[in-house]
């Protein structure tokens, strides 16, 4: 026979505000198998977890109903309390009396009765209760990194420095992500290059860190501890381990074509290196436009001219590294733990029509600025206007492109466009003191360490001129731009004549960062930011074990912010990798293969592709559950037509216990 | 087009439209509903003028009373209704007061309040276009026997046959293209210029002529500074603006303003073979007929 301790917590006011504990308590001391019962302010301090320990001791109780708040909240620590006296932590359940019941009803008496309830509900399953036993998994000590933004770059280091192996997947030719393409960084105006190029060269040095440039994720399997990942490693049609990377080819390589890095301002080969401090400092052949392969493509029904054979990367390269035989390659690794850093893109400012929907060459992007800000950009650092290569005297900025618009699907605030445009106002005045920056706002957010002052600084020593106010259109006109919007704090039409607009776009999710989600099985928002377990506890952790997220594939985050969160995800993957091994949590699904008749419904409802096939000695195909990657979820029992499945902990006996005690009176 | 097949009067291959011209198109737009009335019926188009059309309301109506507003146009929905004809609005103001009716009316609320005022059982079986998109149809022919070459359009949308784009189904409310489409299919150059859909001042003329001469000088000099040679419009409203106020501009400007506004039916008649006497295109006060002279067009 069981003997049951029940404790009902009163969580200060909580509990005890609606309902009316020691009235539970009476109640569950009439409780079947119930031999003690008592109340506590706060059960979880650490008085009241000793009272459950000595209760446990002075009445030899061998099951424990603790009657509190959401398992979510307490479950591990009275786990670990009743495992501290001597107890199977297993044979514990929680009641929720506050979520469930105190906090959702006002009426205490109806509350009492339903609390009474949940407690009854908890004493009946529990004394089903069994022993259960974590089982040990082994690990492999080493940590996959995807993104080589300033995000990843620090978290590959922060591992690596602990002396875990670490592989770096960059999807570009080069790590470097868009802090590699800003000019300055805000509030100090340090030069992003200057501090972003030697933590690239450290990934490209340290010993522990292996670096997969112009490479992709395409497939995770496994679980915590033991994930086995596809990485496809797309031609790069230059040998990398004969390549110097003495830029012979890329100077010489007639195939121009627009520069993704500098945002279409500028142009690059069609061997490459993105731009000049890229690691690796060795190119990719871009075969879309290579002249040697549109040779290779061309035949002769097309009509006109054959195209010559080029070749002249190949002919000059004095190490001879061009390799045409180069082909896309998967690779699989295994990885303990896998950090998610892909960053962001920004928003394609196309869609608004009111500032020219694209067309005028004159209105561009914040990040475009800063590539023509960038004394390595395409302009080496002259602020000209894109139509005429004139120098600007007049520049609009207009705040809020793509963010907080219902209108475009971007309701939310990207957190750095007010910063970012203060320091363009302040670096355009300090390129030419003769320009006038005009910004148009909506707010001015500016909360930060040095932020307001940074800000102020714009207007004030800077001169820029802040209107609060929507601009309404932007029109060609001659060869400058007429930029008409509201000043709502004067209540009156503004109209300004620009050389130059600079829209400032706000940060979206970088592409395929949804279905990157979907195969490592982490969620993601509507706008496909990554979903942190809990966003103020658990920052960087997932709701899959073993992977974690970081800077702002999470949301809009500035560089500081990415930073940190680089090294949180850093610390807890090390902290997962540092295990000898791991245990798993006993509460799976269990298949009885008796039962079972092989239909695989379970395996269709399956969030966690836990289950397996396998042939039993009669030679049944029967399904089985992998435990490393079952979550407890409980889809397959409900689907499980024979009813050969049960979840441990929450067997189909206990929930019917549960429900049997409710309806009996 | 369920109401044509329901009246078994049309031929199917004809195309057949109720007519509502609007009060203006009676007046001081006379030019515009001649125009359309010859364009149309030279491509085979036939217009049935309701018998018993009423004003739509304007503007007059919906800044003094929403209800007001919305029942003037729904009698006239309900003629069209009836006739089960699709109907052809040239008036840009008209178009979008009975656009947005219709829109309005699909609210349950909205069609049971209108129809209890107007005391008739009113219905949203009706559809209703502009002349522009009637005409503008690529599927009708154009025979065109004096192509508008050597002219450049600015043509200009004005706000009403762009907005709101959700009851419009305008295909760009910043940027439209339907009347560039049609221009460039008769012959002429279109300017690409930044204020097709940019508000010309519309009714403030009377309490705030002032407003009205800074937002049109804004749009004629725009367009003239492309090179255009005229502007085409679609609304009486923006017509009256822009023609007729050029010379308070010239004085106010110290520049000459001097470009002709046309109706872009009048512009399609030209094409079309008609004279500028059938057109009516000396009823402009900026007289475009130097300018087509010029241009061989007259």
């Amino acid at each position: 026979m069981s003997r049951i301790g029940v404790f009902v917590c009163h969580c200060g006011t909580n509990i005890g505000g609606v309902v009316d504990v020691p009235k539970v308590v009476e109640a569950a001391k009439q409780m079947p198998l119930v031999v003690f019962a008592d109340e506590n302010k706060y059960t979880c301090s650490e008085l009241g977890q000793a009272s459950i320990r000595n209760a446990i001791d002075e009445h030899r109780l061998d099951r424990v109903v603790v009657a509190a708040c959401s398992p979510r909240m307490h479950e591990n620590t009275f786990r670990r309390t009743v495992a501290a006296a001597g107890l199977n932590p297993y044979l514990l359940e929680i009641a929720n009396i506050r979520e469930h019941c105190s906090w959702v009803h006002s009426d205490h008496d109806e509350a009492t009765v339903k609390a009474i309830d949940h407690v009854q509900m908890a004493v009946a399953k529990v004394a089903r209760h069994e022993a259960l036993f974590p089982k040990t998994i082994g690990l492999t000590k080493r940590a996959l990194v995807i993104g080589g933004g300033v995000t990843g770059i620090q978290a590959a280091l922060d591992i690596a420095a602990t002396g875990h192996e670490v592989v770096l997947v960059e999807r570009e030719p080069s790590v470097g992500g868009r802090m590699a393409q800003l000019d300055k960084t805000f509030p100090t105006l340090d030069c992003s290059a200057c501090i972003l190029t030697p933590k690239m060269v450290d990934v490209a040095q340290h010993p522990n860190i292996t670096l997969l440039s112009y490479s992709e994720v395409k497939e995770v399997r496994g679980f915590v501890g033991n994930f086995e990942v596809d990485i496809l490693k797309k031609a790069k049609m230059v040998d990398h381990s004969k390549c110097t990377g003495c830029g012979t080819c890329w100077q010489k390589c007639p195939g121009k074509v627009s520069s993704e890095f500098d945002l279409g301002l500028g142009q690059r080969t069609a061997i490459y290196i993105p731009f000049a401090q890229a690691v690796p400092n060795k190119p990719v052949i871009d075969l879309e436009n290579c002249r040697y392969q549109t040779f290779l493509k061309w035949d002769e029904s097309q009509g006109g001219k054959k195209p010559p054979e080029c070749r002249i990367c190949e002919k000059i390269c004095p190490t001879k590294s061009i390799d045409w035989e180069q082909q896309d390659e998967i690779v699989t690794e295994k990885f303990g733990a896998i950090v998610v850093a892909t960053g962001f893109k920004t928003f394609d400012h196309s869609v608004y029509g009111e500032y020219g929907g694209g067309r005028y060459p004159d209105v561009i992007s914040s990040l475009q600025l800063e590539r023509l800000m960038s004394a390595a950009g395409p302009t080496e650092g002259e602020v000209v206007r894109p139509s005429d290569g004139a120098h600007v005297k007049n520049v609009v900025f207009v705040q809020c492109v793509g963010s907080r618009d219902d209108r475009v699907g971007r309701p939310y605030c990207s957190k750095v466009c007010c910063m970012y445009t203060a320091k363009h106002a302040i670096m355009l005045k300090e390129h030419d003191p003769d320009v006038q920056c005009y910004v148009f706002y909506i707010d001015v957010r500016a909360g930060g360490k040095d932020f307001e002052e940074f800000a102020r600084r714009a207007q004030d020593e800077s001169g820029a001129i802040y209107l609060r106010g929507r601009v309404s259109h932007i029109y060609q006109d001659g060869k400058n731009l007429k930029v008409l919007g509201e000043d709502s704090l004067i209540g009156r039409p503004v109209e300004i004549e620009a050389d130059l607009v600079v829209l400032a776009t706000g940060m979206e999710a970088s592409d395929n960062a949804d279905t990157l989600a979907q195969t490592l099985n982490i969620s993601y928002t509507i706008y496909n930011f990554l979903i942190e377990a809990h966003p103020k506890l658990r920052p960087v952790e997932t709701q899959t074990d073993g992977v974690f997220v970081a800077g702002s594939a999470v949301g809009p985050r500035d560089i500081p912010e990415c930073v940190a969160h680089g090294s949180a995800a850093a610390v807890k993957a090390v902290a997962l990798l540092s295990q000898d091994s791991l245990k798993s949590d006993p509460l799976t699904s269990i298949v009885d293969p008796m039962k079972c008749v092989g239909c695989f419904a379970c395996k269709v409802v399956c969030p966690f592709n836990a289950i397996e096939e396998q042939v039993t000695r009669d030679k049944r195909t029967v399904s089985s559950i992998n435990e490393n990657l079952c979550k407890g979820c409980g889809l397959c029992v409900v689907a499980c037509r024979p009813g050969a499945i049960n979840l441990r902990g929450f067997t189909s006996q206990q929930l019917l216990s549960e429900v049997l005690t409710l309806v009996r009176e | 087009m369920v109401q044509a097949e329901s009246s078994s009067l049309e031929p199917v291959a004809k195309r057949v439209y109720s007519y509502y011209p609007g009060c203006s198109l009676h007046a001081s737009a006379k030019e515009f509903d001649v125009s359309a009335k010859l364009v149309c019926q030279k491509l085979g188009i036939e217009l049935r003028e309701l018998e018993d059309w009423i004003c739509c309301g304007a503007s007059a109506a919906h800044s003094t009373s929403h209800l007001l507003s919305l029942a003037l146009p729904a009698h006239t929905l309900k003629q069209a209704g009836e006739k089960g004809l699709p109907l052809a609005v040239p008036c840009a103001m008209c178009f979008s007061r009975l656009r947005i009716t219709l829109h309005e009316l699909k609210k349950k609320e909205t069609l049971d309040l209108v129809s209890r005022t107007l005391e008739k059982e009113l219905s949203t079986d009706v559809t209703v276009e502009s002349m522009l998109d009637v005409l503008a149809n690529e599927s009708i022919s154009l025979p065109v026997t004096k192509p508008l070459e050597r002219l450049k359009v600015a043509c200009y949308y004005g706000c009403l046959l762009a907005r709101p784009p959700e009851v419009i189904g305008c295909d760009d409310a910043e940027n439209p293209q339907t009347m560039d489409r049609l221009m460039g299919r008769l012959g002429a150059e279109v300017a690409d210029w930044g204020l097709k859909t940019s508000c010309c001042g519309a009714g403030v003329s009377f309490p705030r002529l002032d407003i009205v001469l800074k937002l049109s000088h804004r749009i004629l000099s725009l367009a003239r500074s492309t090179g255009a040679d005229c502007i085409a419009v679609a609304c009486p409203m923006c017509h009256a603006n822009l023609d007729m106020y050029q010379k308070d501009m010239t004085a106010k400007h110290k520049e000459k303003t001097n470009l002709p506004v046309l109706y872009f039916t009048q512009l399609m008649g030209l094409a079309l073979g008609f004279s500028p006497k059938e057109l009516h295109l000396d009823r402009h006060l900026t007289d475009p007929l130097p300018m087509l002279r010029e241009k061989g067009l007259a």
